[in-house]
């Protein structure tokens, strides 16, 4: 593989300079483009939702909750969920990461379904005009779990813009799932057999399979909802003859699957890191590409956990723990060959690294967190309180957000052809770890002290660990905005990035950073399987042989 | 500096050290899976790391054996944990025969409780050491959920259904009421004390107040509405006769059967066409929007009081509360 510097002045054609102007980037069919229309849009989504949470925190650091009113607490809360669940989370990895790379990494032109994939991002950006919207027309203050008959009757907000939002924004994530499937199923390029995939690509399978599997539920229950508070059709609210507690079930069918739509594709992203970085085949490839396939399996069997002390049958209450705890083995599974790939492995600490340890730390203890909430009587104590709070976002930002940023790192010189400051880029990974635990451990302990969730105001004794939690957030809002600044001054003042920056084994790695429109000069053929570093370094050698006879003849 | 930092929350109830006991066991399971993880992992990021730039690893492809343990082995640390947790679940769902009743009512934003013997309170309840206490809840609007940390307690408060959530309390002292369900902009203030009193103290506080017991206040509702027109004791009324029902299965017109419980009861108030008892025309009128929540909990423990050879209730709190079991047969007529 060559390893020249492209100078900045080499005016090769690739994707970003293949058109200008507005009109060549909102009607582009081209994958790469569309990710990046994605990551634009869900950066946007994630500061909304993170100044939410900026107010969320600042409103806590006093027990009166004297910074908000209590309504709009209870207002920004919900925005915060809903904004950073269907607009950030769900989409970030798949629509940006895997948008960008499935096609390369199967060797494809494109995704199977070019247009239907621009559709997919009008969807998205429908539906988050009318989050927004919503918001502004006076916000929403059911909880982004729009339990009922609080959101059928009695919520005075918004709520069926809210939930046609989300209805809307759904459409986008079926849509790209079917695309990658399809595209999984029938593009890969000569050679590259399902179990000479990345592990990426097994992952990011597994989440579309939740993804069209799953959504249309929640489509489904939203559409409910919106016809009782509409036409007042009973069917959650008891007074006129519906089950408050069967929305529930509805609802939790899509929602937990959905939390295996945020952290499948992160632990992706983790698999192909923890190659890259100890240069070895992923230890036990199988099992962790099979595994991949278990959770999204098992993911729709455990939605009743979430209603151990809802007044479901304590004999469904058994079935559903039970069922919890093995999905947990799975995950298990994966971390411990993660583990053992470092072992004999030649380790660098590049920043994506540096993401890639924080996930298996972070996740490991959200992971761990979610064995007491899958036990029945310690659930029943820690059940809607902060506990539950600290453990998922160990989960979605411990774990989903630091894969994407791990994942954003690596592939960022792919995608434009520059590298990042890694001298700030590592400081910046240090600094959120390090906010992050100060922003949620503090939660572990407050929710088995009994403090309830989505309370603007409690009791004194919680101050002091709420104040250590604010004083995380501001620690970690800050560490969000290093990458960001880093990232847009390295568009235009990064260095030009080689082919191949880190010694990666994948397909996407054989191309110029940034690839040409049409991904590969000649559709590659796979003879050998996932992360083989030393068939890399085979071609690698050959390559410079090469060079040299040109040069020297 | 951390001397201000609380770590455990109060156990004041039979079970909080049963559940903590768990508790620690799964923090102690958390910590070490943890600790094999992280120090694994900073372990070989140490001792492998790149020592020079093109150096290439063998690979390996992986251990069906190491598989297999660290599937299995953590999967029967798992199904320890499981039944343990199961089995507390299943002790704690199920109050102990003879507990005390209490009937709540949660509604934006505040829970109305109300003790048998007539005694009504908001945001408080009082209660004995050293006695189990079943609480009959129910919703007058959204779901809420009653949560009293101290005794490592929680149930949802559903609307349109009964639930039921018991504990006994061993220390006499105050803690914190929370709702855990968030139910609208003042869920926070939904908040209110459990008072742990000695039972001497209770015996105390209870004759201190209360506007009649439940069931009389039931009964009163009874004549009002007009059920005694129908519900004829000993029978031969438009309408099943009532004594004695409670707890006992009734037959229904479409051969099918049923307890006669709280739930049941309130359904025949509220739908009473959706079960209508073999022998009996479905000539009931709904009674939906005409009675509160509390009302309907004021009729069932008037029901629960009539027992098969007299129709009357007791009346006088005193009395009553000497018995050991507040649902005990009448212990006087009515003056």
């Amino acid at each position: 593989m060559s390893t020249s510097n492209p100078s900045p002045n080499d005016r090769r054609q690739h994707y970003l300079n293949a058109a200008y102007g507005l009109r060549s980037w909102l009607l582009t069919v081209d994958h790469k483009r569309i990710a990046l229309l994605y990551l634009g849009s869900i950066t946007f989504f994630f500061f909304i939702g993170g100044s939410f949470a900026v107010m969320i925190r600042m409103n806590l650091l006093t027990p009166d909750g004297s910074f908000l009113q209590a309504e709009t607490y209870n207002k920004f809360f919900t925005m915060h969920g809903l904004v950073m669940i269907f607009f950030f989370l769900i989409p970030s990895i798949p629509a940006v990461l895997g948008n960008f790379l499935i096609p390369m990494m199967v060797g494809a032109k494109d995704l199977a379904f070019p247009r239907l994939n621009l559709l997919s991002w009008y969807l998205y950006i429908i539906g988050g005009v009318m989050a927004l919207s919503a918001a502004a027309l006076g916000g929403v203050d059911t909880g982004w779990t729009f339990y009922t008959p609080y959101s059928s009757t009695y919520s005075n907000g918004n709520v069926v813009i809210m939930g046609v939002g989300a209805f809307v924004a759904g459409f986008s994530s079926i849509l790209t799932g079917l695309n990658f499937i399809v595209t999984i199923h029938k593009m890969r390029c000569p050679g590259l057999t399902w179990f000479r995939l990345p592990l990426f690509v097994w992952a990011m399978y597994a989440t579309s399979v939740i993804q069209i599997l799953g959504t249309p539920v929640i489509a489904i229950t939203l559409l409910l909802l919106a016809a009782e508070r509409i036409f007042h059709v009973g069917i959650f609210d008891p007074r006129i003859g519906g089950d408050p507690v069967l929305f529930q079930h509805f609802f939790w069918f899509y929602s937990h699957p959905a939390v295996y739509i945020m952290i499948l594709p992160a632990m992706g992203v983790i698999s192909e890191l923890v190659a890259t970085f100890s240069r070895k085949r992923i230890f036990g490839y199988n099992l962790v590409a099979f595994s991949s396939v278990a959770i999204a399996m098992l993911s729709f069997l455990v939605w009743g956990h979430h209603l151990f002390v809802s007044g479901q049958s304590i004999y469904a209450g058994l079935v559903f723990s039970v069922l919890s705890f093995m999905v947990a083995i799975p995950s298990a599974i994966k971390v411990f060959n993660w583990t053992a790939t470092f072992y004999r492995g030649s380790i660098s600490y590049d920043t994506p690294m540096m993401y890639c340890f924080g996930f298996i730390g972070l996740f490991t203890m959200g992971g761990v967190t979610g064995l007491l909430l899958a036990s029945l009587a310690v659930d029943v104590h820690l059940h809607d309180t902060y506990f539950v709070i600290a453990h998922f976002h160990y989960i979605m930002v411990g774990g989903a957000v630091m894969g994407y940023l791990g994942g954003m790192h690596f592939w960022w010189p792919k995608i434009t052809g520059r590298m990042y400051p890694e001298i700030w880029a590592r400081f910046a990974a240090v600094i959120i770890f390090v906010g992050f635990n100060l922003t949620f451990f503090p939660q572990f302990m407050l929710g088995y002290l009994g403090m309830p969730r989505r309370y603007h105001a409690y009791p004194a004794e919680f101050q002091v660990l709420n104040v250590m939690s604010t004083a995380g957030a501001s620690i970690l809002g800050l560490g969000y905005l290093i990458p960001m600044i880093y990232f847009i001054w390295s568009m235009r003042y990064g260095k030009p990035a080689p082919p191949n920056p880190w010694g990666a084994t994948g397909l996407e790695w054989r191309t110029p950073s940034p690839p040409p429109t049409e991904n590969f000069e000649e559709i590659p053929v796979v003879t050998e399987e996932a992360y083989d570093f030393e068939a890399l370094a085979r071609r690698d050698a050959a390559a410079l042989r090469n060079e040299g006879e040109l040069q020297n003849g | 500096m951390f001397q201000g930092i609380p770590i455990q929350p109060e156990q004041a109830s039979s079970i909080a050290r049963q559940v903590d006991y768990l508790y620690y066991f799964l923090s102690a399971t958390a910590i070490f899976f943890s600790a094999v993880i992280f120090s694994s992992v900073f372990y070989f990021s140490v001792r492998y790391r790149r020592r020079v730039e093109s150096e290439v690893p063998k690979p390996i492809h992986g251990s069906l054996p190491l598989e297999l343990a660290w599937s299995i082995g953590p999967g029967i640390i798992c199904m320890f944990i499981f039944a343990w947790a199961s089995i507390l679940y299943f002790r704690n769902a199920n109050p102990p025969e003879g507990a005390m009743e209490v009937y709540v009512v949660g509604k934006q934003w505040m829970w109305k409780l109300q003790h048998p013997a007539g005694q009504r309170e908001i945001n408080e309840l009082h209660v004995p050491a050293g006695r189990p206490v079943k609480l009959v809840m129910t919703s007058e609007d959204v779901v809420h959920s009653f949560f009293v940390p101290a005794f490592r307690v929680k149930k949802d408060v559903v609307p349109g259904m009964y639930t039921t959530v018991w504990f006994q309390a061993d220390q006499p002292g105050q803690y914190h009421l929370f709702c855990t369900q968030y139910c609208g902009t003042n869920h926070s203030q939904m908040i209110g004390w459990v008072y742990v009193m000695q039972p001497r103290d209770y015996e105390n506080w209870l004759s201190g107040g209360g506007g009649g017991n439940m069931a009389s206040s039931g009964e009163r509702l009874f004549q009002r509405l007009g059920c005694a027109t129908c519900h004829v004791p000993g029978g031969g009324g438009r309408g099943p006769q009532l004594q004695g029902i409670y707890g006992k299965p009734v037959l229904f017109e479409d051969g099918t059967k049923a307890v006669a419980d709280d739930a049941y009861i309130r359904e025949s108030i509220l739908n009473p066409a959706a079960k209508v008892v073999a022998g009996y025309k479905p000539v009931m009128p709904t009674f939906q929007g005409q009675v509160t929540e509390e009302q309907i909990l004021q009729l069932i423990a008037y029901v629960k009081s009539l027992t098969k050879d007299q129709g009357n209730v007791v009346e006088n709190p005193s009395e009553d509360k000497a018995t050991p079991k507040m649902k005990a047969p009448p212990a006087g007529k009515k003056p």
